[in-house]
């Protein structure tokens, strides 16, 4: 249901980003780079337990009104972000979760490919299917 | 698609072109590699390819049917002629030559083009390998070729002589022999216009051009480029050109590809592993694949780690990405370690790839694990194939840890595999799998947390209500303010026939098998004789009791108290209903004492007993007329079809009066036997004045015992005569003690009573539990709306 993933490398640079190509790319890009300093201050804001306490899943992160942008991290610091349209009413918080999930375990796959250097843009085509199923559910 | 009007040559030579590409014999489908390959061959730009496909519907489609490929070569003759491509152009345009593709034929070919006819069946036979034009050609191109692969084997370092290899050389001699005439035409694009369509090699594989994006090796070749790329392809190394992997070569893959000679693995490669499906691997394939496997990982079950694999197949000299893309594929646990299984598939990919077959999207099915026979199953659990692989998610990381540091966390491989599952369509467990792995992820990340919901229990078990009457028993006893209490002198026994009524009126709500659960309690209530437990519904002890929502009981309360004004005032003989507060509940039946009488009249009873319990919710909120002992006079006058309200109310009067007499026994056969009667019995007395509240709160009955067996007592020799069974049966319960000698009958009385009251409360019971479900249900919008809402909260 998202209309926009990224994933963002520990260093806020993105190794992967995606967005539904109707719309205007940019603009989704820009959201995703400012939603990273609200998933900072998420972190940094649960940062004081123990990293274990703290939930991978990040919830809402910020809401426009047209989209809401969700967040999720890993322990890794590499972030997920996902743009999705305010307009779909159903869309609610576990599905998100799930999203989120699955878009954990792409990328763990793509990690546990050798020929895949961290760091590197993501170009896994079973990272893109399933990024594109996620991507056309919404459509 | 537009109409298409061919001449009788075209329309020949374009058959011959869709049989030569209907690889599939299907008749009617040509496979998109070849009919790419066929128009890669026309040396016409990429996006006039393109422009054609559009134009012929095949993008459309997906699929060249036969008319979209006979349009489309019609409009590569109009390219190739310099003709704007449109639409209307496949029939304006006149006198076109045939679409010509280069290099496509040899001569020996050309000479047989009019002869061409479509061996589908010389194509099965190299299934997939090389386009196989007809088997003519083919055997001419073997031998024709046979000289050209010879030295060009030889020159691999290739071991042509194999006696395996011979025959299916010829699918690699098209190639060659392809290679040959194209040196020779080199250019001769005019050469053979109309031979038809020779062997289309596409060493680039073409046909799935799009995923070879980064294919370095072949990217000289793309089809733009003329001829002098073909030949220089043809040129090309050793590594890549042979075309075709035909099953034969396995001579070739027996030579010793020494892991650092690139090149040689790369002949090797080349002469490997034919397609015949086209992914099956041969065993001389296997057996190459599996000594490499060795040199690198001695344990045949064990793993090759990811960094091995890494260096052994980048001396593939594949591009990263590609390299990247065959993991992906031969990965099938993700792991980030190959099986031999794994590393099987991995090689054959590479081999094909090296061939110049693309990458495939998805494991073929003859590259997964389950399919490849493996020596052991014990360790991964991938080998063993579906049944086994769906395990392997489990067994994998225990099997691979010793090899070595497994990247696999328990929950992301489960996920790879849930993943995989749903990749490979054949794998018919993903449903299975998936559930699997939602609930094992859901311990492995409790971050998340996702809870399910836990029905919360609404209606209390026995255990409850077993609970709910200890604790209301407790709070029976320290609740002064049950208004069954009002009456000081009777608030010890109100107090125990409250906790009693309590009781029972619990378990008519709570238990939902209130049968059994309130033939239980009438047990237990009996066994108080000291009537320590009030069926009163209306307790407002209740807080105790888990489920039973908030009953009515305020207003049994209320009502009860109610009629324990009643009571009270009903001191006179008829206000023996007095027993007011006996709520409908089975509480402890009224005793036998007040059966002699009422026995007899019960069976009158029995039709009244049906009115009763339907009327007696109705009367739980009329306390009024609850203890009406009236009624049972009433009752007894009439008889039968009393307003129903009576049977509620003689209900609770039985019950106190069971209660009295026999209560544990008496409640509970007086409630299954006696229902009907006592019913009827108690609602001729409790008739119009307190018509109400048999359903009432369980007290009520309670209440009315207490009272009926105060004011009854009196009465009981009045009534016993008068009002006839129930009457006597109320009235007789107070005197229980008195009655020795009636305890028989009063037995059986309070066993009716008991039944009656059994039935009133099982419906207050049915009752409460809609008015539970409603107030249920309105939670739960209600934390729906306040989950809506939350997000919002968040922002």
């Amino acid at each position: 249901m998202a209309v926009c993933v990224a994933v963002i490398a520990k260093e806020n640079y993105p190794l992967y980003i995606r967005s539904v190509p109707t719309e205007n790319e940019l603009k989704f890009h820009y959201m995703v780079h400012t939603s990273l300093d609200v998933v900072d201050e998420k972190i940094s804001a649960m940062g004081k337990a123990l990293v274990d306490q703290r939930e991978l899943y990040l919830g809402l992160l910020y809401p426009t009104e047209d989209y809401k942008v969700y967040g999720y991290v890993t322990n890794s610091k590499v972030k997920f972000v996902m743009v999705v349209d305010s307009s779909n009413p159903a869309l609610r918080d576990n599905e998100i979760r799930s999203m989120f999930r699955k878009l954990h375990n792409s990328y763990t796959d793509v990690m546990c490919n050798p020929f895949y250097n961290p760091g590197d843009r993501i170009q896994s085509r079973a990272f893109d299917s399933m990024v594109t199923s996620m991507m056309i559910q919404v459509c | 698609m537009e109409g298409l009007t061919l001449s009788d040559a075209e329309q020949k030579y374009y058959s011959d072109l869709f049989s030569y590409c209907d690889i599939e014999s299907t008749k009617k489908v040509a496979a998109n590699g070849r009919v790419l390959e066929l128009f890669r061959a026309a040396q016409l730009p990429n996006d006039v390819v393109l422009q054609i496909m559009e134009l012929c519907g095949a993008t459309r489609l997906g699929y060249f049917g036969r008319s979209q490929f006979y349009i489309a070569l019609k409009l590569v003759a109009v390219a190739q002629s310099g003709f704007p491509l449109r639409v209307e152009s496949i029939n304006t345009v006149k006198d076109l030559p045939l679409p010509r593709f280069i290099a496509s034929k040899n001569e020996q070919e050309s000479r047989h083009a009019a002869s061409y006819s479509s061996d589908s069946e010389n194509q099965g036979s190299y299934s997939g390998v090389i386009p196989p034009p007809p088997g003519r050609g083919q055997v001419k191109k073997g031998s024709v070729s046979h000289d050209a692969v010879q030295p060009r084997t030889s020159a691999d370092q290739q071991e042509p002589a194999s006696p395996v290899v011979s025959p299916q050389q010829s699918p690699p001699a098209s190639p060659h022999t392809w290679r040959k005439h194209s040196r020779h035409p080199s250019g001769g694009n005019s050469e053979r216009p109309l031979a038809g369509p020779g062997p289309f090699w596409s060493p680039f594989g073409e046909a799935q051009s799009g995923s070879s994006a980064g294919d370095a090796v072949w990217s000289g070749h793309s089809p733009p480029p003329p001829q002098e790329n073909w030949v220089s392809f043809a040129d090309t190394p050793p590594t890549s050109t042979l075309l075709p992997m035909h099953p034969a070569s396995v001579q070739d893959q027996t030579t010793v590809r020494t892991v650092a000679s690139a090149t040689t693995a790369n002949e090797i490669r080349r002469q490997s592993s034919s397609y015949d499906d086209p992914w099956k691997i041969t065993d001389e394939q296997r057996q190459y694949y599996v000594n490499q496997f060795k040199t690198i990982q001695p344990d045949l079950n064990g793993f090759i780690p990811g960094s091995a694999a890494k260096e052994f197949f980048t001396k593939s000299k594949l591009p990263i990405l590609e390299l990247s893309h065959i993991w992906e594929l031969s990965d099938f646990d993700k792991d980030g370690a190959l099986t031999l299984d794994e590393f099987c598939a991995a090689f054959h990919l590479v081999v094909a790839r090296k061939n110049g077959y693309d990458l495939p999207e998805k494991l073929p099915e003859s590259l997964m694990p389950k399919l490849i026979d493996l020596e052991d199953s014990a360790d991964v659990g991938d080998q063993t194939g579906e049944v086994g692989y769906s395990g392997s998610p489990a067994e994998a990381p225990p099997s691979k840890s010793p090899s070595m540091p497994s990247l696999n966390q328990t929950w992301p491989e489960m996920n790879q595999s849930s993943e995989q599952w749903e990749t490979f369509s054949e794998r018919s467990s993903s449903s299975q799998t998936l559930t699997q792995f939602d609930s094992n992820i859901a311990p492995a990340d409790p971050d998340t947390a996702i809870v399910h919901p836990v029905p919360i229990r609404m209606t209390p078990s026995k255990i409850h209500m077993q609970e709910m009457e200890l604790k209301r028993t407790g709070n029976d006893h320290t609740n002064p303010t049950s208004p069954l209490l009002v009456k000081p002198s009777d608030l010890s026994e109100e107090n125990k026939i409250n906790s009693s009524v309590k009781f029972a009126s619990g378990n008519t709500v709570d238990g939902y098998s209130s049968s059994d659960s309130f033939t239980s309690d009438p047990e237990q209530i009996g066994n108080n004789v000291t009537r320590q437990r009030s069926h009163s519904g209306t307790s407002p002890d209740n807080p105790a009791p888990p489920p039973p929502p908030p009953r009515p009981q305020p207003s049994h309360s209320r009502s009860s108290s109610l009629d324990m004004n009643r009571t009270f005032a009903v001191t006179t003989g008829q206000q023996q209903a007095g027993v007011v507060a006996h709520p409908p509940a089975v509480p402890p039946r009224p005793q036998p004492s007040q059966a002699p009488g009422p026995v007899v009249h019960r069976p009158v009873d029995a039709d009244s007993l049906i009115t009763h319990t339907s009327t007696s919710p109705q009367q739980i909120p009329e306390q009024p007329n609850f203890a009406d002992f009236s009624q049972f006079e009433v009752f007894a006058a009439s008889n039968v079809n009393e307003e129903q309200e009576d049977e509620a109310e003689k209900h609770p009067e039985v019950l106190p009066v069971e209660k009295a007499s026999d209560p544990a026994s008496s409640l509970r056969v007086a409630k299954t036997d006696s229902k009907s009667e006592e019913k009827t019995a108690a609602s001729a007395p409790a008739n119009v004045s307190k018509g109400t509240t048999p359903l009432a709160p369980p007290p009520k009955p309670v209440r009315r015992r207490l009272k009926s067996e105060d004011e009854l007592r009196p009465e009981v020799d009045e009534h016993t005569q008068k009002t006839g069974v129930l009457a006597g049966v109320l009235t007789s319960q107070p005197p229980l003690p008195r009655s020795v000698g009636k305890d028989k009958k009063a037995i059986q009385a309070s066993i009716r009573r008991n039944k009656e009251a059994n039935t009133v409360l099982a419906r207050l019971n049915s009752e409460l539990q809609q008015q539970l479900k409603d107030v249920l249900e309105e939670r739960i919008s209600l934390e729906v709306q306040l989950e809506q809402l939350r997000p919002f909260s968040h922002l």
